[in-house]
Order: C-alpha cells, then structure tokens, then sequence
C-alpha cells in the first residue's frame, strides 16, 4: 500500500524532566500542528451548534452590553465618552473585551472539560487554552465587521488607524493566551478557579475603560493603568475604528509590553505544571 | 531498522495518595496545608502515602513483538502504558520509544458529541496522531469499517453506543504507528464487531508492528499475544511465554483468592469504600463452600463490612482464562427478591439450578449503594463444579465447547 507520508522513525526517551522543557519545544508544537488545526475548528463548529441564533451571538453580546451600558451610564449617569456618542464609544470597547472575556472564560475551563483526553492522549496541552482563544477569531472578526458597518452608517469615517487593529488584536490574544494558560493550569489543581473567574471578569471590565474614557484619570495614574493590557486594546480600538482622537500610543505601548509579559508569565508556568496534569485532573 | 522498538529502565512511577486520590484537592486545603507547614518542623514532607505504582521496572520489547501485560487491579499496567504513552512521567529511570506510539482507547474518548460522524473522524484522527492527509487517504476504509456510511452526517450524539465504538475502533485501527497500545477496548460493541476487532488486532500483529497489550480477558490475551509480562504491585514478576505468564497469573489470583478478602489491596480503583466485601462464597444448601454440583441448587453470599441501605450487588461468574460466563445483577429486580434488612450485613443470591458444566470457574464481585460504587473486587472466590445433572441430564457427555448448559428436551420424528 502507498504510504505518502511515513514520517522518519525516530526514538524517544521518556523520563522525569525538569524546568522549562516540554511545551516550548517548537518541534513538539509542529509535529502535532495538524492537531493544533482540528482543535481549533471544533471549538469553532460546536461554540454555536445546535444554537437558535448561532454565529449571531458573537455580535449580539456586545450589542446587548452597548443598549445597557448607554441607558445606564451614557444616560442615567451621564459618564463621559469624550463627546463621541456613547453607543459607538461603548460598542468599540466592547468588540475586543468581548473577545478577551470569552476567552478567559472557555480557556480557563479547557482543561478540566477536556480531561477525557488529557487522562488518556499525550500532545502538548497547550492547544487547548490556545484553541480556544483561536476559535475566538471568528467571532471577533464577525463583531469588528458589525462594528464598521455601524461606524460608517453612524456617519463616522475611520481612518488609516484602522490598520492597527491586527497589533491591537495581537495584543489582547497575547494577554488572553497567557491568562488562559495560567488559569486553565491552576483549574486541574484547583476548580476553585471556575468560581472565579466569572467574578474575576467583572471586576476585570470596570478597571478597564470600557464603560468610561481613561481620560477620567489624572495623568501619571492614566498610563499607568495600562498595565492591564485592556487599557491599550479598547482605548485603541476607539482610535482606529472610529477615527478620531489622538493616537494613544502610550497606552499601547505600555499595555504592549504588558501582555508580553503575561503572555511569557502564563506559559511559563503552564509549562512547569503540565507535566502532573494526568496526574491531578 | 533497529530490533528494540521499547527499552525501559528502573522505570518508578509515585504518587502521592491523600490529598487528591478522590476528586480534587481545593485551593482552601493548599491554603490550610501551607498555613500549616511552618509550623510541623519535624516529621514533615508532602502529607499523605507515597504509592509507588511502578518500581524498578526494566523491560525489552523487540519490534513486531505482540506482548500482553497482566496483573491485578493496582498492578501498574495501566500506569506503565500511561508512560509509554507520554500521558504522563516516569518518576525514576527511563524508557527509550522507537517510533511512532498510537493508542487505542477507550470507546469514544476524543470524540465531541456535537460534531458530526466525519468530523469526528478528522478531529479523532489528529488526536491519535495523524497527518491530516494521512487521514483523507483512509478515510474510505474507515467508514467501510465503521459501517456508518449513512451516518456520516450525522452529530455523534445521536448514534447508539454500538455505532460510536465501532466508529472509534475504526479510527484507532486505521492509525498505522510503529507501536501500539491497547488498553481494555476489546470487550465492547456486538459479537459480530469484537469479531472483526479481533480480526483487526490480529492483522496488526502479523504485519511486524508493535503490539502492548492489557485486558483482563485472557483469552483475548492469549489468542493476540505471543509473549507475557506479569507485573505485581509495580514489579516485573514474571516474563515469559504468554502461556507460562497467564499461567502464573491464575496461581497468583487463586493464592490471593483464599485469604481474607479485607487483606485484598487490588480493590476497584473507582470504588468509594463506604463498605467492603469481607468474604464470598458459594455453596449447595448445606454443602461445602467453593465446591459445588452441576444443576443442583446453589447459593452466592457475600458478607460485607456494613449494611448500607439501597444496597445493591453485582457478580460475574468466569471462566478460568476470565472470559464471563454471566451476570447477577440484584438491581435488576424480579418478584422473587427478598430484601431482608435482617439478614445483617450480607447479601445473598439464589440459583434454582446451576447450568454450569463441571470446571474451574471464579466470581467477580461490585457492590453498590448510593448510586456509588462501594467496592469491587475481581476473583474474590474460586469454585469447582463437580459432574451432574442439569435438567436431568448428566453433564458428564457434554461437549467442551462453551461454559453452560441450558435444561433442554430433544423430539425426534417417530
């Protein structure tokens, strides 16, 4: 029988290892790519199966947050959006911390859900934290594509800004992967995590600017909190989707560096514990 | 090529029981135990028993080799395929794997009830280790297999149990890896397809491919494997023909078999030990135990440590190479059960008329209460049944195929 694709056979030795040494392997990661792809599609496919709405979820999320959000604070407590409407000025934030939450949310879980296959399959573990947040693409670029379209029929034109959006997006998968990671790690040990990271989320959204403009912040204090990388990625996505204000490349910068930490942090401990994972979950 | 697909060497594997051999240790218990530590100066270290699950283990298996591997409950064969399947580490020494290592596993594991059949089988494919163009020119085979073709849009949820198994045993059957581990897939799915499996398993083994091997039937066992390993709490006892292995095996189970079943530590790993069987017999009214008469009537009892209330048993009479002969199930209830609280913390189980030809034969047992299992023991008796008269007709001309003979009556044309 043809056989295309008899990969060379090679021997490996299976012992007690220490340190950072199992899932940064880049040889690992690619030898198992096409696992990696599979992974990724089926948290795609199935997110929304046997959903009445399916993919509309993605967009009517951050949709419902905006109606909520403009009554409650745009309205009622009359937050200041910097004089965009604040509909617009909302929903631009909203698209990436939608991302980033949903990712924390299933990427903290992805190990314990999937403990079927950690118990039973080797292959690096990292795919599942990082499948999820893959899978998180599709509906990010569903919601970015409604966001433009109610951009432009809201009569605002962005501007060449809007070529950032790929290094804004880099940078909450950074800071998601990173958290997710670390999260999920912790969740095999300790389920606690499943408690939370609901909470956790919430409390992450108002230390972000997403329902107020980080202008509201006295100045050594406003850059400064862009150590949470969210600060960086909705102040940005503001600026390059509706095309005005100036750049905030402090933020971005700081928030930047940030997430390159969180990214490095996450799966540095990620690594370090993944080899008890069958043990433990 | 090389000879040695699998080197292993002073291979240990610890755990650490107590904080999370059941469920889950919570971040409030690590708190607890850290807030603690500083204050156990002495005599301290990781709370809990240290278990060694394997100890020293050195073995060699040569490519194209189909071994078994054997043992009780708690032997460690499940842990040893775990490392040579990277599942997880070695604590000490090390093994050496030449090639590619394909599992197969349990039914289903890998497969997402909502993705449908063929997106199953991708998904699936991966998770075992295959290219994906790998899986594209096989695809076909798979389905012919898996005899789901029909099916194959279909989410995964909606097949009967029957159709996932053999879809998953297709897949992993398809997979070609240098070396390949089986742990207990065998003994699911209809006749027809353990047939076919079997067939399956055969072929892998006469194409020069690696084979390890664990199932606690050992007749499947020794059909598929030429060589046997026994391991005993961790240890490579013994290593030799399958036939000496499996018979070193049944010694070592009947030795276990004839003391106090509470000495027994090769207990279901699952079991919640809430209460435990202390001693199994069977016996004719009045009779002997462990030595009983075909076709007369005969008693199971089974006394445990507690009376839990809803308690419910579950024996499994097998034949002498562990292939089960039949189920008594006392959730399945019929008119004719007596729950009698005063009978103490004992169970027991009636049988009219024993079908079962004269031989050797040992009773597997799993007691439940709670919706839990309580405790489970494999081989916790030994029984002989002596030649007689089932449905009035002697055993003693009986044909040796099979284990039972049902009461029956011949017409012939005048």
């Amino acid at each position: 029988m043809l056989r295309p694709m008899e990969p060379p056979v090679e021997t490996i030795r299976l012992q007690p290892t220490r340190g950072f040494s199992r899932v940064l392997a880049p040889r690992e990661l690619w030898r198992y790519r096409d696992l990696a792809g599979q992974i990724a599609l089926r948290d795609i496919t199935v997110r929304y199966r046997q959903t009445a709405l399916g993919g509309a979820w993605a967009v009517l999320q951050p949709i419902g947050f905006m109606v909520v959000f403009s009554l409650i604070f745009g309205q009622v407590a009359g937050v200041s959006s910097n004089g965009l409407p604040y509909p617009l000025f909302s929903l631009a934030a909203l698209v990436p911390w939608t991302f980033f939450a949903n990712a924390l949310l299933l990427g903290s879980d992805s190990l314990v859900s999937n403990s079927a296959l950690v118990s039973k399959i080797y292959f690096p573990r990292i795919f599942m934290p990082a499948g999820v947040v893959a899978a998180g693409f599709v509906d990010l670029g569903i919601s970015i594509v409604i966001l433009l379209i109610i951009v432009f029929a809201w009569g605002f034109v962005p501007s060449v800004a809007i070529l950032a959006l790929p290094l804004l997006v880099a940078i909450a998968a950074a800071a998601a992967i990173g958290t997710a990671a670390a999260l999920s790690a912790i969740n095999v040990r300790y389920r606690d995590v499943r408690y939370v990271v609901p909470f956790g989320i919430q409390m992450w959204l108002f230390v972000t600017p997403v329902v107020y403009a980080s202008s509201a912040l006295d100045e050594p204090w406003r850059t400064l909190s862009a150590i949470n990388p969210m600060v960086g990625v909705v102040e940005g996505f503001r600026w390059a989707t509706l095309g005005t204000g100036n750049a905030p490349w402090d933020l971005i910068g700081v928030s930047a560096a940030a997430a390159l930490l969180i990214f490095a942090a996450g799966l540095a401990y990620f690594d370090r514990v993944e080899r008890a994972f069958a043990d433990f979950v | 090529m090389g000879s040695t697909a699998i080197e292993a060497r002073e291979l240990g594997k610890r755990y650490t029981l107590g904080l999370s051999r059941r469920g889950y240790g919570t971040l409030r218990e690590a708190l607890v135990e850290a807030a603690r530590r500083p204050l156990r100066r002495n005599g301290g270290g990781p709370k809990g028993d240290v278990l060694w699950a394997l100890k020293d283990l050195s073995m060699t298996i040569e490519n194209g080799e189909v071994v078994g591997l054997i043992g009780h409950n708690g032997a460690g064969k499940s842990t040893l395929l775990k490392i040579l399947s990277r599942i997880t580490e070695p604590s000490t020494g090390y093994a050496d794997v030449r090639g590619r290592v394909g599992s197969l596993l349990e039914v289903g594991t890998g497969f997402h009830p909502e993705l449908t059949g063929r997106e199953n089988i991708f998904l699936n494919g991966a998770i075992l280790g295959m290219r994906k163009a790998e899986i594209r020119t096989r695809f076909d085979e798979i389905v012919e297999f898996a005899e789901i073709e029909r099916f194959l849009d279909t989410p995964v949820k909606r097949y009967s149990s029957g159709m996932s198994v053999r879809l998953a045993f297709a897949v992993a059957a398809h997979l070609e890896p240098e070396i390949m581990l089986v742990d207990e897939v065998l003994a699911v799915g209809d006749a027809a397809f353990q047939r076919k499996s079997l067939g399956k398993m055969n072929e892998v083994a006469k194409e020069g491919r690696t084979v390890v091997f664990v199932s606690h039937n050992l007749a499947i066992i020794q059909a598929l494997c030429t060589r046997g390993i026994l391991l005993e709490r961790g240890e490579v006892v013994t290593d030799a023909p399958i036939d000496d292995a499996i018979n070193s095996y049944l010694r070592t189970l009947e030795s276990a078999a004839s003391a106090d079943l509470l000495e027994r530590t090769d207990r279901d790993t699952r079991a919640y030990d809430e209460t435990l069987v202390r001693r199994l017999e069977i016996h004719n009214p009045g009779g002997a135990p462990n030595v009983v008469v075909a076709g007369a009537p005969a008693t199971i009892s089974v006394d445990v440590t507690e009376q839990l209330l809803g308690m419910d048993c579950q024996l499994t009479i097998a034949n002498s190479l562990g292939q089960p002969v039949c189920t008594l199930d006392s959730k399945v209830s019929a008119p004719v059960d007596v729950r009698n609280r005063e009978l103490g913390p004992r169970i027991e189980c009636e049988i009219g008329e024993l079908p079962l030809l004269p031989g050797r034969y040992r009773i597997d047992v799993l007691v439940m209460a709670k919706n839990q299992i309580q405790d489970g023991l494999q081989a916790a008796t030994f029984f002989d049944v002596e030649p007689g008269l089932i449905g009035e007709r002697p055993t003693a001309g009986a044909s040796s195929e099979g284990n039972v003979m049902l009461p029956h009556a011949w017409r012939l044309p005048e």
